[in-house]
């Protein structure tokens, strides 16, 4: 902390990332990843916009092209837990959602896919911007618990009992199909994360993100912090990461010795390769230990 | 827990496996308690209305419930726009497909799309005659607003019905208002009514239709099997159980068959004059 205090005249955060990359790229990262949020949602919306039908359904379940079947394997899970054996569509397009992200890491899904995070970034812009602190934040571990009990839930009940309130969802299928009150909910989780808990949402609570988390947990594609050596204590990644627990193990070689987050919990959104003066991230894959 | 290294842990009496402890079985709390709101939630607003229909092919409710993924392919597929994903704040299960007959009603598609377009079986595809499916079941409603009811010549219901003759009939029957028309009574038989709602849709009535289709729960009683039902007795015995009726003569009508009283006109008794004019059945009104 004795860094970031010191160094109390820092204009903003990534300044130096800024002065050194240039906007473009100190915004690398950021860019195409919003990017690829806005485009998986345009070709959804393709459809029932424009009558371009490349993408059908919401992320629940999609059909691309009239072949290639996508399912949520939490809304999957949810299923089965509730009793039912779904066609082999859904088992195939779940299979290959999963398949996908082992690889590249499951909150993946978050930071390049979930239009939730849209929200919840700009509640933490936001709360940066306003120089808010402080409120009431859960554990992080609520999520698993979250999602435990409302796979239990689910079985209980015998219906997908987490999809009555998921915000996700909702958003998704309102963005597609027509909101009714689920602006409610979403302006709801935005405010949560705005002024009650930092990242309250998907930091702590979305048991879609946990379950993501979970599949991400051996996932081949990590970011690095290959050049720790330069680091110079600016903490600006850690402003702005999404779950920055994550990066001091690697960082500060706290109980490890290695450079690579291995969290499950690193989304892989790059923010912190887009914010580092210093260029210490890198991305890369969990085999790859060195440091330069 | 890997801030734990940071914070200076051994507040007095608390060792941190205890406060570890202590923590989880917050959290979980916490957790357990909102997936039972969830769970109650979920239990006590899965009834669906009656005049939302469930696409053809859907599962039992309980088991669409636990089925369906709400991702719309259903809704995307079906080429007449009936199926609607229900948004939060209607009555309806939020994300499910369902249609509302007087809207727009299903078109019974030969090929089905709707169920085809389903991933996951909440439709099943079990179900290849579209002639099969029960979204529902059409029940004439309102005797009292129903155009045929009153005696009139409307008939669209019927006309209408894609299972013409065999999912609604006409019956007729003696207009004791008139005395002289049949009424033309429209009637559902569930064995062939597949619950598309054409005739909800065309029904002429300007507000609500007077015949309507319903959830087969809610449009059908259960059966009375402890009854059983003299006739069938008797034709599944070849003879009547209880012997022969005695058949007592009806005056004015003694050379009928038991129980026939229709009358020709010109015969039988002549009925007395009405006390009062404009009351009894052949009141003289003319419509
Ligand atoms: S944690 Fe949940 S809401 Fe946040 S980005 Fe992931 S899936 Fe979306
Ligand atoms: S890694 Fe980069 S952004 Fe993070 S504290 Fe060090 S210098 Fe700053
Ligand atoms: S059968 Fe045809 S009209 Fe009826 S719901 Fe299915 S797709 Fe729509
Ligand atoms: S296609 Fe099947 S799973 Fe998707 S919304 Fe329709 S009924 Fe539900
Ligand atoms: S709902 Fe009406 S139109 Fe459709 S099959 Fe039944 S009686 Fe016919």
């Amino acid at each position: 902390m004795s860094a970031a205090t010191t160094k109390t005249a820092r204009p903003r955060i990534g300044a130096e990332a800024i002065a050194g990359k240039g906007w473009l790229g100190a915004h690398n990262w950021l860019i195409l990843r919003r990017l690829s949020q806005l485009g998986i949602l345009a070709l959804f919306l393709a459809g029932p916009w424009f009558g371009v039908w490349i993408v059908k359904g919401n992320l629940s379940s999609s059909l691309t092209l009239d072949l290639l079947p996508l399912t949520d394997p939490f809304l999957l899970a949810q299923s089965l837990a509730a009793g039912t054996l779904p066609y082999k569509e859904a088992l195939i397009g779940a299979g290959i959602v999963v398949a996908f992200y082992l690889a590249v890491g499951g909150r993946v899904f978050c930071s390049w896919v979930c239009p939730m995070n849209l929200v919840t970034d700009a509640a933490a812009w936001l709360r940066r911007r306003l120089g808010l602190k402080g409120g009431k934040i859960p554990s992080g571990d609520t999520r698993y618990w979250l999602l435990g009990f409302m796979l239990l839930a689910a079985f209980a009940t015998g219906s997908l009992a987490w999809e009555w309130v998921n915000p996700v969802s909702m958003l998704h299928r309102g963005l597609i199909f027509g909101f009714g009150l689920a602006w409610g909910i979403v302006g709801g989780v935005f405010l949560y994360d705005l002024l009650i808990a930092t990242r309250g949402w998907c930091g702590h609570l979305c048991p879609m993100g946990a379950f993501y988390s979970l599949l991400g947990s051996t996932a081949l594609v990590r970011v690095s912090a290959a050049h720790r050596s330069a680091c110079d204590d600016c903490m600006d990644c850690f402003a702005v990461c999404p779950e920055p627990q994550v990066i001091r193990p690697a960082l500060k070689a706290a109980g490890q010795d290695h450079p690579v987050i291995l969290d499950r919990n690193c989304t892989n959104c790059g923010r912190c390769i887009d914010v580092c003066g210093k260029n210490v991230f890198r991305i890369t894959t969990r085999f790859d230990r060195s440091e330069s | 827990m890997g801030d734990m290294q940071d914070k200076p842990v051994g507040q007095a009496g608390a060792s941190p496996r205890r406060r570890f402890l202590r923590e989880v079985a917050g959290v979980a709390g916490g957790a357990c308690l909102l997936s039972l709101g969830v769970g109650l939630y979920a239990k006590q607003a899965s009834a669906l209305p009656a005049v939302a229909l469930r696409p053809p092919g859907a599962l039992a409710e309980d088991d669409f419930l636990a089925a369906c993924v709400r991702c719309g392919l259903c809704v995307r597929d079906c080429p007449y726009d009936t199926l609607k994903l229900a948004a939060l704040g209607e009555a309806v299960p939020t994300g499910t497909p369902y249609f509302n007959a007087r809207q727009i009603p299903c078109e019974m598609c030969e090929d089905i799309p709707c169920v085809a377009a389903c991933p996951t079986g909440a439709l099943d595809r079990s179900l290849t005659d579209i002639g099969k499916a029960r979204m529902g079941l059409a029940v004439l409603i309102d005797h009292e607003t129903c155009l045929n009811f009153l005696g009139l010549r409307c008939d669209v219901c019927y006309r209408v019905c894609p299972v013409i003759d065999k999912a609604i009939t006409l019956e007729r029957q003696h207009n004791p208002r008139s005395d002289r028309h049949a009424m033309l009574l429209p009637t559902v038989h569930s064995d062939y009514c597949t619950g598309c709602g054409k005739c909800e849709k065309s029904c002429v009535l300007p507000g609500e239709a007077a015949i309507k289709v319903l959830p087969v729960k809610l449009a059908q009683g259960s059966k009375a099997e402890h009854y059983r039902k003299g006739w069938e007795e008797k034709e599944a015995a070849g003879q009547s159980l209880i012997g022969e009726q005695i058949e007592l003569p009806a005056r004015g009508l003694e050379d009928k068959a038991y129980g026939d009283t229709r009358v020709l006109p010109g015969q039988g008794p002549v009925p007395a004059t009405p006390a009062r004019p404009g009351s009894g059945l052949d009141s003289g009104w003319k419509p």
